[in-house]
């Protein structure tokens, strides 16, 4: 086997040998390695394919901004992971990698095919293509884009891991643990800021801690040795926090940001165990300082993507931090002096390298210490082709013409086994964006830069665009001094001494002979487009930098463009003639890089998704059988599974047993609001449609509430308990949108009134007996209370004892049934409730569950908020006309239930339905017709409650219909799927019009 | 995520609290005065302001009182928070 590992370093710890298996293969690294490391030490480039033409692809680069090393990790059902990056993934003994996008495997793919039709697969392939016929969407193309498509396989079970959120607050965060970031660690902590200082690698330092260039110094020692020296120091600072595998993934306003951070990815299975796999911090911090850097850009010539082809810069981390070499026989191509640093560093571990450089010629420091090393170099040319399928192997230069837009004289043909680019470097500035922070473009180097900030935060180092060492220090220092007003002094001797660049000579496309058509410049990596491809939407009228984006692809995969959105950038200036300035950007938006979702939710997983709320009667309604409803956060009874029945034959047993005798029903969950002061009579008025202030005291009264759009909003029964107390109670999940909504009116419109609202939803339990037994059964339990009604008439209330415990009794009934309502402190609610089964049993007391409720109100036509209604039904739709009171000079909602829009008569409005077929039950929101020969359709409304009425032997609906109230004794049509079902409307009162039952 | 200084509680995190919308609204004293339009000045007409916008919010996870604030939409910078019944800053346009 190939070892490319050629020389020791600090990084990487020999003594300690980790194996892993990639794509089913069992290899050997080191720890200290990352995945693309120990793959590149054992001579593997060739990590996948790509996306469109599933051409070969290897490792690019070192760091989050990879486009191509992207691999599934595991492959347990539960736990694999896909799109990690290799160039960040930690190495761990018995880590399981492998290729993605390629079938059957990374050497033999099958979409490669793509690659030589490719002149066929043009920019906006898929929206001109898969247009016509429109039938062949769902059945062809849809399923074969599927199978072609996607990155990766997402785990199918749930995720076993456990992740956690904390939040921190900060004085100064400082993002980027580099040579300016730990300056301004160490001179905010030194001042008394309370600091966090985070970074995404393993160790602090960035790319200067592994500089060994002689010719870099400062206070004469290698500028990694005294950057080591500087993180110990910070290191001993007691108040800065220093988090490292740390990167933040979003920056939001008022300096709120969320980090992630790896708190067990590195680790072997058995010890990942039991332990927080990452945290989401929340971070508020006074101050932020960006200190992210900036990322190597690629060149953009033909063939410019094969595997062995890396960030100049790449290779030089891979040398000098992990010791390995990504060839023997090394050509970097460049446009600006990084490379020569790459070069050097090669040349001194024995490397053959040559340069390959666009500008004419340059003199700095690093360019004549390689030219003395006697490292060969090709000023003013280009590399114009390469050639090897699965790794390149060799490549074409050719001489520049004087002003950069063509090629010159005879291709030279050299021969290599890995190509480093260097285009310059992009200065990273989404954070200083995400923070709404705006960019300024810089032309002598073709780079965005932070402009104005909006938050209280400042770039420095290269993420600024400052790029040479004393520069970076010098800037950093003076701007954090100022930034933190401090007078700091650290750093006032500190000599530096390092090489200046004088110049660098961009072209975003680099020429080449052959017609842009035949050949093969890649922009965008991970998605495949081309240079060509961003020419072809400019030349079909794109031209928004947004819309070229979106039409080609470019910067939308998961590495979001960090190596290919300038290029986009920059060839659309080129090709348009403007200036790239004036371009703008796409906006940069969070994460920076992807998060799992685990991260994302923390701990709210499982029983922690949602607050589950339980009534106190909660254990007897599972001990007896109950299926639950989820209503609001509450749980339900939705029936009780008798024997083993299913839930049409528990419905329909319910519902006859609480018409023929007795049912009860845990009415708990409906919203309370109590409601006290002199002006609750006022404020009732106010917000009911209908009159409240002769209510007496001890009567209830039922109450329909608009929004003041004249739509209905809630309704429920309000009981007077003395003359400045109310008791009011809403439908279950409309009752924290109540109460807040009577807040609202009560601070800010009326605050003149003299009302206090207290939500006692919970401190009551509530049991409502209905049926004609009920009053037989409310005997038994308070036997000294009068019942008779004279004393105790519908629509009243009652105090009385439960064996020394205080109840409010209410006879008000949402069954049509003489029917009566017992609440009582809620501590006591199991007892009152097996207090009445207990009491019921020799009157087949039967409990029965919110099914049951809706179709015993549909068989009375009441209706339910929120089913029968949607936000856009007046009372006068609902045929409620009763309830709006004509006296009262104005309630919420009042002017608007006769404005234009509100009076029309073909509104749909509320009525009932019944089948033909009186065994057939309508399918709720099934769509009513009246006509199915004239095409379109026309639709007059949809059924909203359905129910077959065991009481009235045949099945009843409710529905709003276009014009309804007009329409009784009218047939209209259902259609469905296989048949059309035919209706009559009808009365929405199904059973005892007048009312007798109530009283029976 | 905006942190507002509730005037009765003090700075809290946005999570706390709910939007809402335009402040300085008044419910009409005699709505049955109106003609439909003007009534429908009062019920759908929002200003939709790039810049200095004045707002009601409501602490709803906390002391749950309403109250106005200023804010830039252009860059959500908060800017006044006052009370209820309170008039709004002058310095403001």
């Amino acid at each position: 086997m190939p070892n490319y590992r050629i020389h020791k370093t600090e990084y990487i710890d020999e003594t300690k040998r980790v194996s892993f298996k990639y794509d089913g293969k069992t290899y050997f690294g080191y720890e200290g390695d990352t995945l693309a490391s120990a793959l590149l030490a054992n001579g593997i480039h060739l990590v996948g394919r790509s996306f469109k033409y599933h051409r070969p692809r290897g490792i690019v680069s070192c760091g989050a901004e990879e486009p191509n090393a992207i691999c599934q990790i595991g492959s347990k059902k539960d736990l694999t992971e896909p799109n990690v990056r290799a160039t960040e993934l930690e190495l761990y003994e018995g880590l399981e990698a492998s290729s993605q996008n390629c079938w059957p495997n990374v050497k033999f793919d099958i979409g490669g095919i793509n690659n030589f039709i490719s002149p066929l697969i043009p920019a906006g392939f898929y929206y001109k293509t898969f247009m016509w016929p429109k039938s062949f969407w769902k059945k062809v193309y849809e399923p074969l884009i599927r199978l072609s498509a996607g990155l990766g396989k997402s785990p199918t079970e749930p995720d076993p891991d456990i992740y956690d959120h904390k939040y921190v607050h900060y004085d100064v965060l400082v993002i980027g643990g580099g040579v300016s970031g730990i300056i301004a660690a160490k001179m905010a902590a030194k001042n008394n800021f309370k600091t966090l200082l985070v970074d995404d690698k393993k160790i602090l330092g960035g790319s200067t801690i592994y500089q060994n260039n002689e010719s870099v110094k400062i206070d004469d020692k290698l500028s990694s040795e005294w950057l080591k020296n500087e993180i110990q120091e910070i290191k001993k600072l007691s108040n800065l926090t220093i988090k490292t595998r740390t990167s933040i993934a979003a920056y939001h306003g008022y300096n709120f940001l969320l980090a992630k951070e790896n708190l067990t990815d590195h680790l072997p299975e058995e010890k990942k165990k039991n332990k927080i796999r990452q945290r989401l911090w929340k971070i508020r911090a006074k101050k932020v300082v960006i200190a992210t850097g900036s990322i190597e850009r690629p060149l953009v010539f033909n063939n410019n993507d094969r595997p062995g082809i890396l960030l100049s810069n790449s290779i030089n981390k891979y040398l000098d931090y992990y010791g390995v070499t990504c060839g023997e026989n090394i050509i970097l191509f460049t446009n600006n002096d990084s490379a020569y640093e790459t070069s050097i560093s090669l040349h001194k571990k024995g490397i053959k390298n040559i340069i390959v450089d666009l500008r004419k010629s340059a003199s700095s420091e690093l360019i004549k210490q390689a030219e003395s090393l006697g490292i060969k170099i090709y000023f003013n040319h280009v590399v114009t082709n390469t050639f090897g399928y699965k790794k390149i192997n060799s490549l074409e230069i050719m001489k520049l013409s004087e002003d950069g837009n063509t090629t010159i004289g005879d291709k030279i043909k050299l021969s290599c086994d890995c190509l480093g680019m260097s285009g310059g470097w992009t200065p990273m500035v989404h954070m200083h964006s995400q923070s709404g922070g705006k960019l300024d473009f810089r032309d002598e180097d073709q780079v965005f830069l932070p402009k104005e900030n909006s938050e209280d935060q400042i770039s420095v180092g290269s993420c600024n665009g400052d790029f040479d060492l004393e520069n970076i220090i010098d800037k950093t220092v003076n701007k954090i001094n100022k930034f933190l007003d401090i007078d700091n002094q650290d750093y006032q001797d500190t000599n530096i001494i390092c090489s200046k660049e004088n110049d660098k000579r961009n072209i975003w496309l680099l020429p080449n002979k052959i017609p842009l058509g035949k050949t093969k410049c890649f922009i965008d990596f991970q998605n495949d487009s081309t240079a060509k491809d961003i020419k072809l939407a400019l030349k079909e009228g794109f031209r928004s930098i947004e819309h070229v984006k979106r039409y080609t692809t470019t910067g939308m995969a998961t590495d979001q463009g960090k190596l290919s959105n300038m290029h986009a950038l920059g060839v659309i200036a080129d090709t348009a003639g403007v200036k790239m300035g004036t371009l703008g950007t796409t906006t940069f938006r969070p994460p920076f890089t992807p998060l799992t979702f685990g991260t994302l939710v923390g701990r709210n997983v499982g029983k922690f998704f949602e607050v589950v709320r339980k009534t106190s009667m909660h254990e007897w309604h599972v001990e007896n059988n109950a299926e639950f409803e989820n209503v609001g956060q509450w749980k339900r009874p939705w029936y009780y599974a008798k024997n083993g029945e299913n839930m049409h034959d528990a419905v329909q047993r319910e519902s006859k047993a609480a018409r023929d005798s007795a049912g009860i029903l845990d009415a708990s969950t409906l919203g309370k609001i109590d409601i006290q002061g002199t002006d609750a009579s006022e404020f009732l008025n106010r917000v009911y449609t209908n009159a409240w202030s002769k209510l007496a005291i001890g009567k209830c009264r039922y109450g329909l509430m608009l929004n003041e759009d004249g739509m209905v909003y809630d309704d429920g029964v309000t009981t007077r308990i003395s003359e400045n107390h109310y008791l009011m109670t809403t439908t279950t999940g409309g009752a924290a949108n109540v109460l807040s909504k009577l807040e609202d009116y009560l601070q800010t419109e009326w605050p003149e009134l003299d009302v206090y609202l207290t939500s006692v939803t919970d401190h009551y339990s509530t049991a409502s007996i209905c049926g004609p037994n009920s009053k037989k059964i409310l005997k038994k339990l308070f036997p000294n209370l009068d019942l008779s009604d004279e004393n105790f008439p519908h629509m009243s209330f009652k105090e009385d004892k439960l064996e020394n415990i205080n109840c409010r009794i209410m006879r008000i009934s949402f069954t049509g049934e003489l029917s009566y309502e017992i609440n009582i402190e809620s501590k006591y609610g199991n007892s009152l409730w097996k207090m009445c089964i207990e009491a019921g049993k020799e009157f087949n007391l039967t409990p029965y569950g919110t099914e049951t409720m809706h179709l015993l109100r549909a068989e009375k036509g009441f209706i339910i908020v929120g089913q029968d209604t949607d936000g856009t039904m007046t009372p006068s739709d609902l045929q409620m006309d009763w309830i709006v009171s004509k006296k009262k000079y104005d309630f919420i909602g009042k002017r608007s239930l006769y404005r234009s829009d509100t009076i029309r008569e073909d509104r749909k409005q509320l009525v009932g339905l019944l089948t033909d077929d009186p065994k057939e039950i309508l399918e709720e929101g099934a769509q009513i017709v009246s006509d199915i020969k004239s095409k379109p359709i026309d639709m007059l409304g949809h059924v909203t409650s359905s129910y077959f009425s065991p009481n009235l032997n045949k099945s009843i609906a409710l529905a709003v219909v276009r014009s309804g109230k007009t329409m009784k004794g009218q047939k209209l049509i259902i259609p469905m799927e296989n048949k059309n079902i035919n209706v009559t409307v009808s009365d929405t009162i199904f059973l005892d019009k007048e009312n007798k039952r109530l009283n029976a | 995520m905006f942190l507002i200084n509730c005037p009765f509680c003090g700075e809290r995190d946005q999570s706390e609290f709910s939007s809402g919308g335009e402040a300085h609204i008044v419910r009409p004293k005699q709505p049955t005065e109106l003609s439909d339009d003007e009534w429908a000045e009062y019920l759908f007409m929002r200003k939709n302001i790039k810049g200095i916008q004045f707002e009601r919010w409501n602490h709803v996870h906390g002391c749950r009182k309403w109250f106005n604030v200023v804010r830039d939409t252009s860059n959500d910078k908060i800017l006044s928070v006052y009370k209820m019944g309170e008039k709004p800053p002058v310095n403001y346009k």
